[in-house]
């Protein structure tokens, strides 16, 4: 269940009167003002708007990346919006999946390894490291490419090793930001359908930004915004 | 340690750089040791701890104008003077020009015993003084032209006769307990000097005479200097610890010009060393953003940052370390002739380690702190 009226109960991701405030050039820029989301335990949420609306603002705060002016952000019990710095840090390892659109992964290391990184923040063995990257590898299909190096990859292959990277840790919710923004639609379709298998059979809680009507469609909720404001959410289907 | 192969990863990423990056440590620390060997040339004598309970009794004009031989018995008639010995100054050259070392014609009788720190075994002492062409060398000159005991070794360009043939036999080789003795030196009997001589009989180069305590000699250095005050050869006694430093003072300023020179240039290359790290580090913010998104700590990319450029930093230690120690022999032969004790001293090594280790730390803390403060947002832009 999805609302943005403020009165959820037992949500897993809370978001209670959100506000961001941005100086730019000696200004205050309202980015989000006063919003409220409620984002039940394994739902697939898309965001969508035009540029500039406050979505990746939102992402940032709901991944810990960020903190807000006022309002309060908690999630699966834990107050997000009042963690200090390293707290936020260790809370986002546990927690979050970034998804990123150009896949930031690190070019000297090789699938494998990227998929690894966030577990070396865990107490995990070797080989224990070694057991859930393959699982994770072998959940996006390129348990067979594991010793590539990104640029021995395609787009779409690069973010499904972005994808192994941010399940990999079993976190709460997965935050994907434009996951599809810089493959083809073949790839931005086989990513999606990915993304979606997660949530269906594994049920992954996914918050997803996106401007693609296609990508938005594999949501189960839709929400708009446009200044810094959620205007809409409506479960796919009512929306068409 | 789980980290280590991202650490590496990361080194590795641009090969030619890192080469570039490596050798220039490799050079800076090469180079340290270098001016350390240089610098330690200079002051060894003075390192070495010269007697302080030894007297050098010298012509007040200058060490190269003689002593009277006669002024021995009145040294030695002083209160507080233990031993009186005395030697001069031979000045040949094996071979060639520059195949120089120095040479002494000593007193057989009580040089032995004037300097314990030259350990010569008891047989070859006595084969030495048996011998009237006997010599005695230090091992790194018997080692730098391949003496050994029963060679006979021919001296030219002596001042003293130049008609006469000055061969010697080798009869033993002295060492020391530490490098930085004098392990050059090539003694020959006095006897033998002074009968062949063309000039300068009845006199010797220098007494070196040893006081019962070093708190006798202050007041016997004044003592010999005045009883021979208003003379015809007026003396100047100081202890050989004195006497050294004032020949540190001399050489002193070429080896404090190399020094700061050399010093120069090393802080020189590391400040583009720091800069090359600074930059490798600027031009992986994103990747060190997407690493704090994912949950790694400000303090670890810190202390990663600071890990890589210590990681390189030391590579580059060890190999010009390596290579110092392989040019080491070549560096001995080359400079050899002119400045003694070629050797680099441990501490000064470990000096260098340090230097170079913290240089690197400088240059990476601030892109490290840089990195460690990085707002993931900003870097990623997006997330």
């Amino acid at each position: 269940m999805v609302r943005v009226d403020g009165n959820g109960t037992d949500s897993l991701i809370k978001v209670r009167n959100l506000d961001k405030i941005y100086k730019r050039g000696g200004e205050d820029v309202n980015v989000l003002q006063g919003l409220n989301l409620d984002v039940a335990k394994g739902e697939f949420v898309a965001f969508m708007g035009p540029s500039g609306s406050g979505k990746t603002t939102l992402l940032n705060l709901l991944g810990g990346l960020d903190l807000p002016t006022s309002g309060s952000i908690t999630v699966a019990g834990d107050e997000v919006s009042r963690m200090s710095g390293s707290k936020l840090t260790t809370w986002r390892a546990r927690h979050v999946g970034f998804v990123f659109q150009m896949y930031n992964l690190i070019p000297v290391l090789t699938a494998f390894q990227n998929v690894e990184l966030p577990l070396l923040l865990t107490g995990l063995s070797k080989s224990q490291r070694k057991q859930h990257v393959e699982t994770a590898l072998a959940l996006v299909g390129l348990d067979h490419r594991s010793n590539h190096y990104p640029r021995q990859l395609s787009g779409g292959q690069e973010q499904r090793v972005g994808i192994a990277r941010a399940i990999v840790a079993d976190p709460t919710f997965l935050l994907c930001d434009e996951p599809t923004g810089d493959l083809d639609r073949k790839s931005a379709d086989e990513i999606l359908t990915l993304i979606e298998q997660l949530n269906r059979e594994h049920g992954k809680t996914i918050l997803m930004v996106t401007h693609d009507p296609l990508a938005a469609d594999r949501a189960h909720s839709l929400l708009h915004m446009d200044k810094g404001v959620l205007v809409e959410a409506a479960r796919v289907g009512e929306v068409r | 340690m789980k980290f280590l192969p991202l650490l590496f990863k990361n080194i590795l990423r641009k090969k030619t750089r890192l080469i570039l990056t490596i050798g220039s440590f490799a050079i800076a620390l090469f180079l340290f040791g270098i001016l350390a060997i240089v610098n330690n040339s200079f002051n060894g004598a003075l390192n070495s701890m010269a007697g302080v309970d030894r007297l050098m009794v010298q012509n007040r004009v200058s060490i190269i104008q003689p002593v009277p031989q006669a002024y021995k018995e009145k040294i030695e008639q002083i209160q507080g003077v233990k031993t009186v010995t005395y030697a001069n100054w031979f000045g040949a050259v094996y071979q060639d020009e520059k195949n120089f070392f120095p040479q002494y014609a000593i007193d057989e009788d009580n040089y032995r015993q004037m300097y314990p720190e030259f350990k010569v075994s008891d047989a070859e002492w006595k084969a030495w003084q048996d011998d009237r062409e006997g010599v005695i060398v230090g091992e790194k000159t018997a080692k730098r032209y391949g003496f050994k005991v029963g060679d006979r070794v021919p001296l030219t360009g002596v001042l003293w006769s130049p008609e006469k043939s000055w061969s010697f036999n080798i009869r033993g080789i002295y060492h020391a307990d530490k490098p930085d003795e004098d392990t050059s030196q090539f003694w020959l009997h006095w006897k033998l000097f002074d009968e062949r001589r063309a000039f300068g009989k009845g006199t010797v180069g220098w007494y070196i005479v040893r006081v019962n305590s070093p708190d006798d000699a202050v007041r016997v250095s004044k003592e010999i200097d005045t009883m021979f005050a208003n003379s015809s050869t007026e003396t100047k006694t100081q202890t050989e610890k004195e006497m050294l430093a004032g020949w540190a003072k001399q050489t002193g300023n070429i080896g404090l010009m190399i020094t700061i020179i050399g010093s120069i240039v090393f802080f020189t290359l590391l400040l583009v060393i720091g800069n090359t790290m600074a930059m490798s580090i600027r031009e992986r913010v994103r990747e060190l953003a997407v690493l704090k998104a994912i949950g790694f700590t400000d303090t670890f990319v810190l202390v990663f940052v600071i890990a890589e450029a210590l990681l390189v930093a030391l590579i580059g230690v060890a190999i010009g370390l390596g290579l110092l120690m392989l040019a080491l022999p070549g560096i001995e032969k080359a400079l050899g002739s002119f400045l003694q004790f070629v050797f680099l001293p441990p501490q000064k090594a470990v000096e260098g380690v340090v230097i170079t280790l913290f240089i690197a730390f400088l240059a990476g803390i601030i892109p490290a702190v840089n990195a460690s403060r990085l707002r993931v947002v900003d870097a990623i832009r997006r997330v």
